[in-house]
Formats: C-alpha cells, sequence, structure tokens
C-alpha cells in the first residue's frame, strides 16, 4: 500500500510521458481547437479568479509577503484583464488573413490560417507567480493548445493552489499543472512539446533550449537583465521619482525582470535626484521601512544572502547613500540607494533583483547611451527627459524588449505592445494578440485554379521560355509582351 | 575566422549598417551582382547540379531579383515604427514598436539552391540593417566559389563577409556568439545548430524539410484537369533539382480506382517533359554527390521496394544521374516511405477513400508543405483544419515559393 503511494508520489520520466501522451491524445481528438472549448476554458479563469481572489492574495503574501494591493492590481486584475481582452477578440484573431497576390500566380488567392502549435509547457517564475503562470495561459488557450504548467518551487504556497484550482476549474483532460523541482522540470523537458515558454533566469533559460533542440521544439523565453533608468535634468522630478520607486520598490521591492535596476545621471544632478528619493521614500515607507506592510520581503534566505554580498562588497557598502538595514528573521532589506559604486563591483554586473538602487554620474546625458551599450542587452530601458532629441537618440540607440519614456514599467500592461527581450534578455514576446500569435503557427495557404496553366514553367525548356519566365517575374506587362512578341533576349 | 566576426561586430556598432540608404545601397549592389553575373551563375549551378538556364532563372535567379526589388520597394515601410493603440487608462501616452537590427548574424545555406538559399535570407539579413557572416555549402563547390569571390566586389566587406569551408568550419562557427542564426538544411543538423545555440541564448530560424505529400483527387474532372494536374506534379517533383528540394512533392496519395490513370498520365509528361529514358534525358538536375547517389540508390535496393517500380528506376553512377521513377505502393514501412526522400523516386500511396488521405499525413511528422489537388470545397476546409503543415498549396506545386511575397 504505502510503495503504491510512494509511486504515485515520484513525477518521473515515466509520469511526465504519460502526460504528454495524454494531452496530445486530447489535442489530436480535436478538443483545444473548438471555439467553444477555448471560450469556456477563459471564462473558467476569470471564474477561478473572481471566486478565490483572497485565496490568492495569502498565497502571494505567504510565499512574497506581497502587499494586497500589488496582489490584486498587479497580478489578478491584470490578468482578468487580459482575459476579458482574449474572449472579446479571439473570434477575429483566429480568423485567417488574406494575402496579397502577385501577377506571376494569377489566377490565385491566398491567405494566412492560424493553428494551434499542439501541446505546450508553460514554465513559470517565482516572483509574480500567479500572473506568470496564468498569463501564457490566456494565449495558449486562445489559440487553441493543450497546456502542462510548471509553477516554481520557490512560491509553493501559490504553486499549490494552482494546481487545486486549475484542476477545480479548467479541463484537465487538456490542462494539466505539475508540481516539483529539478528533477521534475528535467523530466518534463525530456520529452517533445510543441512550444515552451520559460520565464526565468538566462542559465536555466540555456538549459531549456538545449532541451528543446533535441526535439526542434521553439522556444519563447521571458529573462531579464539589468534594467536601465536614465535620468536627464529639466524635468518634473517629483513625478520622475515616484515612478522610479513604483517600479523599483512597488514591483515586488525590485524582484521584477523590469524593475528599474540602476540609474544613470549627470554629476550635476546626482544630489538632487538622491534628495528627491530619500524624500518620496520616506512619505511612501515611512522612517522605518523594514516594518512597512507596502514592501514585499526577499523571497527566500538564498537570494537574502546573494543580495547582502552585493551590498556588503567592501568598494561598495561605503556607497550607501540611503538605507542599507536589514532584517534576517524576516528576510527584509530596506530601500538602499548607492551612488557611484565601481563599475566593476558586483552590484554592477549582475541583475540586482532586489531593493538596491545604484546611482552611477556621467558628465552628460548623452554618454549614457554608450554605457548602456556596452552591456547584455536588457529586458526594458527607461528614461526620463523632456529633450526631444535625447528621446530620438534614447530610441534609436538603446536596443532592448521594451523601452519607456517618462515612466517606469508600465509598457506591460499595454495588451497592443509585444512584451519579450532580446539578445540576453530573451527571445518571443506576448501580451494581448502577441500571445496568440506566439501560440500559433501561422500556416500560409495558397488556392491555384487550373485555367491558365502557362507551358513556360515546364519542360522543354527553351530560350523563349526563359526569356518569357525572365518577364513574367520581373513583372513588366511591357517586358512580358515583348517577350511574347520574340522581340526579348533570352 | 574570430578576426572577421570581430569586425563584423565593430562594423555594426559604428550603427553605419542600421541607415536606410546603406541598406539600399547594399540592395541594389546584390540586383547588380545578380545581373551582371547571369552566366557565371547558370555556369556554376550547371557544374554543380546540372541544372538548365531555365530552371536557374525559374527557381533562383529570378526568384532572388523580385526578392530584392519587393524589399527595395517595402523598405522604408518595414523600417518605420508600427503605432500601438494606448488604452485609455494610459492617456496621453503614445506608443509604438519599431523594428531594430538584432545585430550580427550568421547565415547557413543548403546545397540545392545554393543561390537562393544562401542569398534570400541576405536579403532580409541586409534590409533590417544586420551585419552579416554567410557559410554556403561546400557540397556545391562551384557555386560557394563564387559566392566568396564574386560578394566582396559588390558589397561592403566590413558588413557582409563569406566564408568557404565544409562541416568542420560550421562547427567552429557555431561555438561564437551571434545575435541570430538562420540555418536551411536537415532536422538532424538543425538539432547540433539550436543546441550551439542554446548556449549563447541565440534566436534560431530553421528552414528544414519533411515528406511533402500530394494528394490528388481530380483525376475524375475534366480530362484538360487530369493534364494540368499530372503537369503540376511532374513539375513539382523532377522540376526543382530533380526532387532535391525540401519542397517538392515527395510522395502523392491516391484513390486506388484512379492509380493507373494517374500513372499512365505522369508516364507520358514525363517523357513529354524530360525524355524518353535515361540516355536521352535532358531538362534536368542530376544527383549533387556519389554519397546523395547512394543513398537513393539504397532506397531501392529493398527486394519490396524494388518490386513496386512501376516506370524508371534506371541509374547512372558515372553521371550521377537517377531517372524519373514511379513506385506504385511501397511498404508503408520501408525507408522510402519514412525518410524524406530528397530524390527521384516518386510513391504512389493508393487509399481506399481519398479522405483517409488526411489520417495517413497525420501519422507522419508535419511536412513542410501539403499539396493537394481538389475541387471539393468540403475537403479543402478539412485539409486545411485537420491537418498541419508549414503551408498547404491547393491545385499546384511549387508556386507558392517562388512567386511568394
Amino acid at each position: 500500500m504505502a510503495s503504491e503511494v510512494e509511486k504515485k508520489a515520484v513525477f518521473d520520466i515515466d509520469s511526465a510521458k504519460e502526460v504528454v501522451q495524454e494531452l496530445r491524445a486530447s489535442f489530436v481528438a480535436g478538443k483545444t481547437k473548438d471555439y467553444e472549448w477555448r471560450r469556456t476554458q477563459l471564462k473558467a479563469m476569470l471564474k477561478m479568479m473572481d471566486e478565490n481572489e483572497p485565496q490568492i492574495v495569502a498565497a502571494l503574501r505567504d510565499d512574497l509577503s506581497k502587499p494586497e494591493l500589488e496582489s490584486s492590481i498587479y497580478e489578478i486584475a491584470m490578468l482578468k484583464n487580459s482575459c476579458k481582452l482574449a474572449l472579446k477578440k479571439m473570434k477575429h484573431w483566429m480568423m485567417p488573413e488574406k494575402a496579397k497576390t502577385s501577377l506571376a500566380t494569377f489566377p490565385s488567392s491566398a491567405e494566412i490560417v492560424s493553428e494551434p502549435l499542439g501541446v505546450v509547457l508553460v514554465i513559470s517564475a517565482w516572483n509574480y507567480p500567479f500572473l506568470l503562470s496564468l498569463d501564457p495561459f490566456i494565449g495558449a488557450i486562445a489559440a487553441g493548445n493543450a497546456i502542462v504548467l510548471k509553477p516554481s518551487e520557490i512560491s509553493p504556497a501559490t504553486a499549490s493552489l494552482l494546481a487545486k484550482l486549475v484542476a477545480n476549474y479548467m479541463d484537465s483532460s487538456c490542462i494539466k499543472v505539475v508540481e516539483g523541482a529539478v528533477p521534475e522540470t528535467t523530466a518534463l523537458l525530456e520529452q517533445k512539446w510543441d512550444k515552451i515558454m520559460y520565464t526565468g533566469n538566462g542559465r536555466i533559460a540555456r538549459i531549456v533550449m538545449a532541451a528543446a533542440a533535441k526535439h526542434l521544439t521553439p522556444v519563447v523565453l521571458e529573462l531579464g537583465g539589468k534594467c536601465p533608468v536614465i535620468v536627464d535634468s529639466g524635468i518634473n522630478l517629483q513625478v520622475a521619482t515616484r515612478r522610479i520607486i513604483a517600479g523599483k520598490w512597488g514591483c515586488n521591492n525590485g524582484q521584477a525582470c523590469i524593475s528599474p535596476d540602476y540609474i544613470i545621471t549627470t554629476k550635476d544632478y546626482a544630489v538632487e535626484l538622491v534628495d528627491s528619493f530619500k524624500c518620496e521614500l520616506e512619505l511612501f515607507y515611512g522612517k522605518n521601512p523594514l516594518e512597512s506592510k507596502d514592501l514585499s520581503r526577499v523571497v527566500n534566505s538564498n537570494h537574502f544572502a546573494r543580495l547582502l554580498k552585493l551590498l556588503d562588497e567592501d568598494k561598495v557598502s561605503s556607497k550607501i547613500v540611503y538605507g542599507g538595514e536589514r532584517d534576517k528573521s524576516n528576510l527584509k532589506i530596506a530601500p538602499t540607494i548607492l551612488l557611484d559604486v565601481p563599475q566593476d563591483s558586483l552590484i554592477m554586473n549582475e541583475e540586482i533583483f532586489g531593493p538596491l538602487l545604484p546611482i552611477i554620474t556621467i558628465d552628460k546625458v548623452e554618454d549614457s547611451f554608450d554605457l548602456i551599450t556596452s552591456g547584455a542587452k536588457p529586458l526594458a530601458a527607461y528614461m526620463f527627459t523632456n529633450n526631444k532629441k535625447l528621446k530620438e537618440k534614447f530610441v534609436e540607440k538603446v536596443s532592448a524588449g521594451g523601452l519607456v519614456i517618462n515612466d517606469t514599467t508600465v509598457h506591460l500592461a499595454e495588451p497592443t505592445l509585444p512584451f519579450g527581450g532580446v539578445g540576453d534578455s530573451g527571445m518571443g514576446a506576448y501580451h494581448g494578440k502577441f500571445s496568440f500569435d506566439t501560440f500559433s503557427h501561422k500556416k500560409a495557404v495558397l488556392y491555384r485554379s487550373f485555367a491558365g496553366d502557362a507551358p513556360l514553367r515546364y519542360p522543354p525548356y527553351t530560350d523563349g521560355k526563359l526569356g518569357l519566365l525572365k518577364a513574367l517575374l520581373g513583372g513588366s506587362i511591357l517586358g512580358i509582351i515583348r517577350a511574347l512578341m520574340g522581340w526579348s533576349k533570352a | 575566422m574570430e578576426k572577421s566576426i570581430a569586425e563584423l561586430r565593430e562594423t555594426f556598432k559604428t550603427g553605419g549598417t542600421k541607415s536606410i540608404s546603406w541598406r539600399k545601397s547594399q540592395l541594389k549592389a546584390l540586383l547588380q551582382l545578380i545581373n551582371q553575373n547571369e552566366d557565371s551563375i547558370f555556369k556554376a549551378l550547371d557544374q554543380d547540379l546540372g541544372k538548365s538556364p531555365v530552371e536557374s532563372y525559374r527557381d533562383e535567379v529570378g526568384v532572388l531579383k523580385k526578392s530584392v526589388t519587393y524589399t527595395l520597394s517595402c523598405l522604408e515601410k518595414w523600417v518605420a515604427p508600427k503605432k500601438a493603440e494606448v488604452p485609455l487608462l494610459f492617456f496621453p501616452a503614445k506608443a509604438e514598436v519599431m523594428p531594430q537590427p538584432l545585430g550580427v548574424v550568421l547565415i547557413f545555406s543548403s546545397w540545392n539552391f545554393p543561390f537562393t538559399l544562401a542569398l534570400d535570407p541576405l536579403i532580409g539579413a541586409i534590409s533590417a540593417g544586420n551585419t552579416v557572416l554567410l557559410k554556403p555549402s561546400d557540397l556545391a563547390p562551384a557555386c560557394m566559389s563564387f559566392l566568396v569571390e564574386t560578394i566582396p566586389k559588390y558589397l561592403d566587406n566590413k558588413a557582409v563577409k563569406v566564408l568557404a569551408g565544409g562541416a568542420d568550419i560550421g562547427e567552429r562557427l557555431l561555438q561564437l556568439k551571434w545575435d541570430k542564426i538562420f540555418f536551411t538544411g536537415s532536422p538532424r543538423v538543425g538539432r547540433l545548430v539550436m543546441a550551439a545555440a542554446a548556449k549563447h541564448l541565440t534566436p534560431v530560424t530553421l528552414e528544414l524539410g519533411g515528406k511533402s505529400p500530394a494528394i490528388v483527387d481530380t483525376l475524375s474532372t475534366t480530362p484538360s484537369k487530369a493534364k494540368v494536374t499530372a503537369k503540376r506534379i511532374v513539375g513539382g517533383k523532377w522540376g526543382p533539382c530533380t526532387g532535391q528540394a525540401c519542397i517538392a512533392i515527395d510522395y502523392v496519395l491516391v484513390e486506388e480506382k484512379l492509380a493507373s490513370t494517374l500513372i499512365e498520365l505522369l508516364k507520358k509528361t514525363i517523357k513529354r517533359f524530360y525524355g524518353e529514358n535515361i540516355k536521352s534525358l535532358k531538362n534536368i538536375s542530376r544527383i549533387v554527390n556519389k554519397h546523395q547517389f547512394q543513398r537513393l540508390v539504397n532506397l531501392l535496393k529493398d527486394p519490396d521496394v524494388a518490386d513496386s517500380i512501376v516506370y524508371g528506376g534506371s541509374v547512372d553512377e558515372e553521371k550521377l544521374v537517377i531517372e524519373p521513377t514511379i513506385l506504385l505502393d511501397p511498404p508503408l514501412d520501408s525507408e522510402i516511405m519514412s525518410e524524406e526522400i530528397f530524390g527521384p523516386l516518386l510513391p504512389i500511396i493508393t487509399l481506399k477513400n481519398v479522405e483517409e488521405s488526411i489520417d495517413f499525413i497525420n501519422s507522419k511528422s508535419n511536412p513542410l508543405v501539403i499539396y493537394a489537388f481538389t475541387e471539393d470545397e468540403t475537403f479543402k476546409k478539412r485539409i486545411l483544419s485537420e491537418t498541419s503543415s508549414g503551408t498547404v498549396t491547393f491545385n499546384d506545386s511549387m508556386v507558392q515559393y517562388r512567386y511568394s511575397i
């Protein structure tokens, strides 16, 4: 009896194989392609969120001490909006797109048909464990796929809540949640998927892509990077500071892929900027931010130790101008600002993913572009300026997944903008219709008629045919006439 | 090699390739290269693959000219940022999606369409503002040499480089970090490319192949339609590089009662297009090399497969020629029915009912193209919704690539 229970509890390669087989059978049977099925699943997701908001908020509080406002708005509300948009637009997205045809294939018609890829694997992250698990669901379902979700074990309360809710509300013959850690993920990655979407860090992303390569499985990798914020002078400093704070400490206490990682400003402006931060940070989080209920904690002791290592490095610890307090038992680090840490410090060479904000100073604002482009391409880059030329230069020179001018992080909420990285910050994108597209295969379809079959395509090949073919492919009517008349050289 | 790549990265950093005028000048130079060297290109293709000028123009030179011209006419539109709608919540914000070059791109091309598969991706990479290293296939050596010698004469050497060599060079290139890799070839090598790319998180585009079937449902309509069907099947099998094309028709599916009619039509068409027998074969390419020749000959060695040959089957090892060969119902578990054929052998598989072709196709992995010769609108819809392939073309073959925009 005990060994049977044990057997069931271990999710190994065979279990993974079984899961994929079951889902593939459902997919092949056409269950997920049906429009009504897609609608029902999306509606079930909405119902799931409506009926379980307190439980979701509680799980996020357990895992991350996430303030209720962040959970309700950044995880649940955003997801609901995404879901409602998909419900509204799905029928339109599913329609084939007409494509233009040219003279060379006249008479014919062409279209691009969106079809589901099949069975997809979603591996999500621990920092927005609810959002990053279910947002991909929306695209995958709308596009007609079957799904396996592997939520992060670093946010275990949310992972088991997701497993329970998805089993209760959604069609488990087509959508499953597999909980676990490295062994379970490895077992899943051995299987053949039609697409894998991974949100997390570059090291694991390489493992995911290498596993996908064995099966030629396309991947979407949503990673991160050091998202810089350039701050120019001559701006509304108070608004800028507030927006940076909201994007940094207001987003899971800096533990977000698009959080401002570090700031670049001029030597002349730095003091004013630091003062503005000190003022606003105190307004937001009080004199004892370690006690503020409005800040998430650091997720676990590993990350806590990692962040302290960045902060306590000799050449860095002397650069703290605000904050630096820590509470190990509650895994809290106060919002901390550092001024002019050395470029070769640890904190300037890895993604911080925490409540530490270095400010680097330069002589002229324009110097910031080279500084950014000398590093790996980040997921996002931000600039606060009123100077039109600088804005244009920023957009032209800086390559990042997404850019925002005069704000931070909000582009995430914009469904008409593709959300994804480039270079080390990732590949592929989603949100809005981009989610639907990312989980679809865009099939090219050409309809030809039997009329007008041109003999010049077929052998025997003659000089005359060559001439006519050249003219036809060249597209000029005059050329065609000349060739027909035998006036052009072959 | 490392020096060349460092130079490509430096060039990209200077921002020169981002300018629209640079991109246009390169595209125009490429067009000039093609226009001024047509004869040399025909010669190289004849040397490597025995392609006739018409086939070379139709499938390589013509396709490329069209591609460059089209790209030049659309470039400014493609480069421009696209406005995105912003919800009321964010008023008065503005949003746009802006295309940016990736950086330094590696292109691996294949031997069967050595010009198209090298230069068409190059057109895309340049028009998007990247610097490029092109590694043509050494299995088409005359074409590779032509590209190595001629591209530097027309294009910006600091931004576009061509490297000659074989698999060992390819492997070395894959160890390095690229901003994108574009690969055309077999699924086996595709896996190696993607695995290497994974180490650097380099996005890849893999143009592979598969067993592209042709479903035939039109023989019982008018004789003229039947003739056109036969012409298009023959043209879609042996026309492109004697079947050595990713989108060539691999095998045919037809109802058993129509099989003999189809075979007769195909035989007549083959004779008219290519000649009566292997000695008088013309207007058709040859097999690229001994290795591929042996592979194809081995497909016919299985006695049950050999028994199913109903036309052709003769080979000329010296000239690397295999005549157009038709097989009727070879065993479904034979290699010829499980591997991509990539050659001039055409199996015809018969079914009780043409609708069974859908299940047949679905029992194999997704092909690059499905060709369906049918005028039954319901059947067309079923094929579209119940099968999965890169492309579907109704009532023709090959044109979706040659004339696609």
